[in-house]
């Protein structure tokens, strides 16, 4: 029984930043209608820059991690954000009139390019991540450990998520990113300047990629550029999951493949771990496409 | 068609236009080494690449090998099986050195012995202790003790000197190293009369272990075995201690790396692994094979690092006795090694062409790394 | 008249090929590994060409068929070869090829028959998939060795099976292209409603081109673990996939020339470039996306109209 509550702790963890990633890559879906392969990779980079930024300013703030963690968020964040626009302005936006598949080609092309070239800049070397959450725990019995990581990581984010729906649904410029994703032709007519939404979408989903890494990488201190690869794929499957487009969905699809492959991992055998997502996937696809909580599409000739 | 035929003959003449650019090996002996410089164990490379040099310079430094110098060609396997044998491949056909040295993962050296044997090139791992390397071929040869003898050590020294009966393993299924090791202790273990309680696995690369950890202390293990490699033995040793777990964690030769130290911290105390040799040792090859290194590098070496200054040293000693650079030759040279004082021990090669050595075992306290006890063979 | 020429063109290739492996021992064992690299290449990246180019799936797990071909060899060969023997192991040979091109070809049909369904991106991923949950199968069974790998298989490919085989496929493609059966793969490609509205199976023409497209990467990967002689299922990854999606859009997906000279340049590229090697793949992705953004529909396919290259419509 224990090892049960252990295990479903251990999965809500890791559930709550496959959420996160998952988030950014549903709603940029939900606008621009693709998948945006290089979403794992602005990932792997703010794992990075809180890296290299987060020494420094612990040093600035004398050891005090409770003033210096949410600054170096707040950097990774910034820092993100500048690399989505960045990549949406340079890579995407040319080919915004051609096919899905193109774009869908180019954003691989990205996502690898951000991959070798961290390898080429970073070193291809794991390297440790600085402490960013004390040590310790919260709940400590014979039976379970909830330690102040895991507590950090499902707080941060649910704030984050609550955060981001305040945003969407309260802010002016979250009601026009709904109005583009429904139907973006009527939208611009309305006055509303499609490329500064978009942007602001990116910047959006890739600040929630930084946090996302933050917490990955006091959990998982073990960080190397190709990071960003499964728990990308990952977070993707969970937005597929949770019905692309929607919000709470990519939330629930990221809680849902947390535990599942924690489930898996310790039931089962961890071999199995990264093939458990694109299982679901395909099940997914084959028997409800448009996810638990989407709507279904109809295709108009 | 016809297209295909000319992309065909454009072929042809391309290859043989780029048939240039070979080197000239007049008053060399050319040694390939192949190594992972980079990638998930890219320590192994880089401290037994500069074991190696140490040892080149030495070597070159008092004259040579025969009255030639030892140039050193190193290419780099990305700690990847099939890099290894595409690496190794390059070494022998285009810069024909004469003599390999390589690797530290079992893996690794698995996947390239095949072609140093088909070529007829005599190939020295520093540091693969899986017996399956050696069998790969009479022209295969290693200057470290192999994994039957580290995992029944590891048993005893858990059974008898630390007085524990259940154990849990947690195995790395991606390296031929961790799954032999983890079988033979296993073997020793249980012949003993201790337990194995519960065996879970992981791959190299992966950071999360929490899942298997958590199965493994559900039945209740008094330690817990870790044959894998340095990165993936810390996460999972940080990560054990903060889901409570204070049991002793034991490993191989495959902990020793100073990445250990900096991942893992102070979660590693209470633990202990199996090298070949100690930094603290006071005998005086050691202390001065030390001064030389740290001097030339800034740094500590470790188990790799020695091995790799003893491999280089050995095969240069060999082809000393042989007379010559001729590949047969050195191989024989080699076969014949007998008490070569090396700074991992004395060194003989036996008839499978396997080096008894003794076994050192080492026990983290405090942050730091503590000479535990040596064990003869 | 035209399938006359080309069935001599092949009968012509499959015999120089023979001769050339005859002499294969002469030619430094280097560049010979570069030549056999390059052939099993243009099988790979023509297949996928079949499915993507031509029939316009875009699937990105050709490599998950490739690693089911080259482990149903190394068992197969492993198990049945005698050793020294060319005699013999030639039609042992010549059987596992055709397994590995045949268990492939099953996958074919079980990763094909969902994506009947799927569309662009979804397809895409879904491919993926498919590929990856190969990967973890094979690593997962321990007697393909797992996650080390499978060691100790028999050499047996060489120039004339390697070449042959391309000239099989070549010849295929050509000609499938210009027929009238060839024409409905391009229908579907172009416009899949339109396609059915006027009686094309799209659902069988998809399916032939995931089966066929299967069948040869799954001979490539037998070539290739017949080659090597140790594969393990990271080599086999999404990483591979993507190298040889990299070929068929560089050489411009439908265009049969445009991806050989493709494959041909991909592979000896990199090991040009060995001593920058950690650039290889940097370089790789900026001339993926500029490519993309200027030529996409790749760099040696004319830019406009072409008859032989079937570039006439594609929607990229």
């Amino acid at each position: 029984m224990s090892e049960l509550l252990q295990q479903i702790v251990n999965g809500i963890s890791l559930g709550s930043i496959y959420a996160l990633i998952a988030l950014g890559y549903t709603m940029i879906y939900g606008i621009l209608r693709f998948i945006n392969f290089a979403h794992g990779d602005v990932f792997m980079m703010g794992a990075f820059i809180g890296y290299y930024t987060a020494p420094r300013i612990v040093n600035l703030t004398g050891g005090n991690l409770l003033v210096a963690a949410p600054i170096v968020l707040v950097v990774a964040m910034l820092g993100c954000s500048i690399l989505g626009v960045t990549i949406e302005k340079l890579a995407y936006r040319p080919l915004r009139a051609r096919p899905r598949l193109t774009v869908l080609i180019t954003a691989i092309g990205v996502s690898f390019f951000l991959e070798y070239g961290g390898q080429l800049v970073f070193g291809p070397d794991p390297k440790l991540f600085p402490t960013l959450i004390p040590s310790g725990s919260v709940i400590n019995t014979e039976h379970i450990v909830i330690g102040t990581n895991s507590i950090v990581v499902i707080v941060t984010a649910f704030a984050l998520m609550v955060l981001l729906r305040f945003i969407v649904f309260k802010t002016k410029m979250g009601t026009a990113m709904r109005a583009v994703s429904f139907d973006h032709r009527v939208a611009s007519l309305m006055g509303i300047n499609i490329d500064t939404i978009i942007s602001f979408t990116f910047i959006l989903g890739s600040s929630l990629a930084a946090a996302a890494a933050l917490l990955y990488s006091s959990v998982y201190p073990s960080i190397n550029p190709l990071m960003g690869i499964f728990p990308g794929l990952k977070a993707f499957v969970a937005a597929v999951l949770g019905g692309i487009g929607n919000l709470a969905g990519a939330a629930l699809g990221g809680l849902i493949i947390g535990i599942t492959e924690t489930f898996v991992s310790g039931y089962i055998s961890s071999s199995f771990r990264d093939a458990i997502a694109f299982s679901i996937l395909i099940l997914i696809l084959l028997f409800k496409p448009s996810g638990i909580l989407g709507r279904h599409e109809r295709e108009k000739v | 068609m016809k297209k295909s035929l000319g992309i065909l003959a454009a072929i042809t003449v391309f290859t043989a236009v780029f048939s240039c650019g070979e080197r000239e090996s007049g008053n060399e002996i050319l040694i390939g080494e192949y190594g992972s410089l980079t990638g998930t164990t890219a320590t192994f490379g880089q401290s037994t690449h500069h074991g190696l040099e140490l040892a080149v310079e030495e070597t070159n430094n008092a004259g040579g090998v025969l009255g030639k110098k030892i140039a050193l060609l190193v290419e780099d396997d990305q700690s990847k099986p099939e890099e290894a044998a595409t690496a190794v491949t390059k070494l022998i056909t285009r810069d024909k050195v004469k003599a390999i040295i390589g690797e530290v993962a079992s893996s690794r050296s698995l996947a390239a012995a095949p072609i140093c044997q088909q070529f007829g090139i005599p190939m020295v791992t520093p540091a693969s202790t899986n017996p399956e390397v050696t069998r790969k071929g009479d022209y295969i040869f290693r200057v470290c003790y192999i994994d039957p003898f580290q995992g029944e050590i590891l048993a005893r020294f858990m059974y008898n000197s630390l007085g524990l009966t259940k154990a849990a393993i947690l195995k790395d299924v991606k390296n031929d190293y961790s799954v032999g090791l983890a079988q033979y202790f296993k073997a020793t273990f249980t012949a003993l009369g201790g337990t194995v309680v519960a065996e879970q696995a992981y791959s190299e690369g992966d950071s999360d272990f929490k899942a298997q950890l958590t199965a493994l202390k559900a039945a209740e293990p008094e330690a817990v075995f870790v044959p894998g490699y340095y990165i993936e033995a810390a996460l999972i040793i940080k990560q054990a201690r903060e889901l409570n777990m204070t049991m002793p964690i034991l490993g191989g030769d495959g902990w020793d790396s100073s990445k250990l130290l900096e991942v893992g911290g102070q979660s590693l105390n209470n633990t202990y692994f199996s090298t070949h040799y100690s930094a603290d040792d006071t005998s005086a090859a050691v202390r001065n094979f030390v001064a030389k290194y740290s001097s030339r590098f800034e740094e500590m070496p470790d188990a790799m690092a020695a091995l790799g200054y003893d491999a280089g040293l050995i095969l240069f000693d060999a082809i000393r006795r042989a007379g010559s650079a001729d590949a047969p030759a050195i191989r024989d040279a080699l076969a014949a090694t007998e008490n070569f004082i090396g700074v991992t021990g004395q060194i003989t090669i036996d008839e499978d062409r396997n080096a008894r050595k003794s076994l050192v075992i080492i026990s983290v306290e405090d942050g730091k790394l503590k000479y535990k006890e040596t064990i003869q063979p | 008249m035209r399938f006359h020429k080309s069935a001599i063109a092949l009968a012509l290739v499959i015999g120089l090929s023979f001769l050339a492996s005859l002499f294969e021992s002469r030619l430094n064992p280097y560049y010979f590994q570069i030549l056999i690299y390059i052939g099993i290449n243009i099988i790979l990246a023509s297949s996928l060409n079949l499915i993507n180019g031509f029939a316009g799936q875009f699937s990105l797990g050709h490599a998950g068929f490739m690693a089911v071909g080259a482990y149903t060899s190394a068992v197969m060969t492993t198990e049945l070869h005698v050793a020294g023997n060319a005699f013999l192991n030639a039609p042992i040979y010549a059987l596992a090829l055709l397994s590995g091109g045949i268990v492939a070809a099953i996958f074919g049909l079980v990763v094909g028959i969902p994506s009947l369904r799927l569309k662009g991106d979804y397809l895409a991923i879904t491919t993926l998939g498919f590929g990856e949950i190969i990967r973890v199968i094979v690593q997962n069974l321990d007697f393909l060795g797992g996650a080390r790998g499978f060691t100790g298989i028999p050499k047996l490919a060489n120039f004339f099976w390697v070449f042959s085989i391309v000239a099989i496929l070549i010849f295929l493609i050509s000609n499938l292209v210009n027929s009238t059966y060839g024409k409905t793969f391009l229908a579907v490609r172009d416009d899949e409603i339109a396609a059915e509205a006027v009686g094309i199976s799209s659902t069988r023409v998809k399916v032939v081109a995931f089966v066929t497209g299967a069948f040869f990467a799954g001979m490539a990967g037998a070539l290739y673990a017949n080659f090597v002689t140790y594969i393990n299922p990271a080599q086999f990854s999404f990483l591979k996939s993507f190298e040889i999606v990299v070929m068929v859009i560089i050489g411009g997906m439908g265009s049969i020339l445009g991806v050989i000279l493709s494959a041909i340049l991909l592979t000896i590229l990199p090991e040009m470039l060995r001593t920058v090697a950690q650039y290889r793949m940097v370089i790789y992705s900026l001339l993926l996306i500029v490519i993309m953004i200027t030529r996409p529909r790749g760099l040696f396919v004319r830019p406009r109209f072409g008859r032989r290259d079937v570039a006439t419509k594609i929607q990229l």
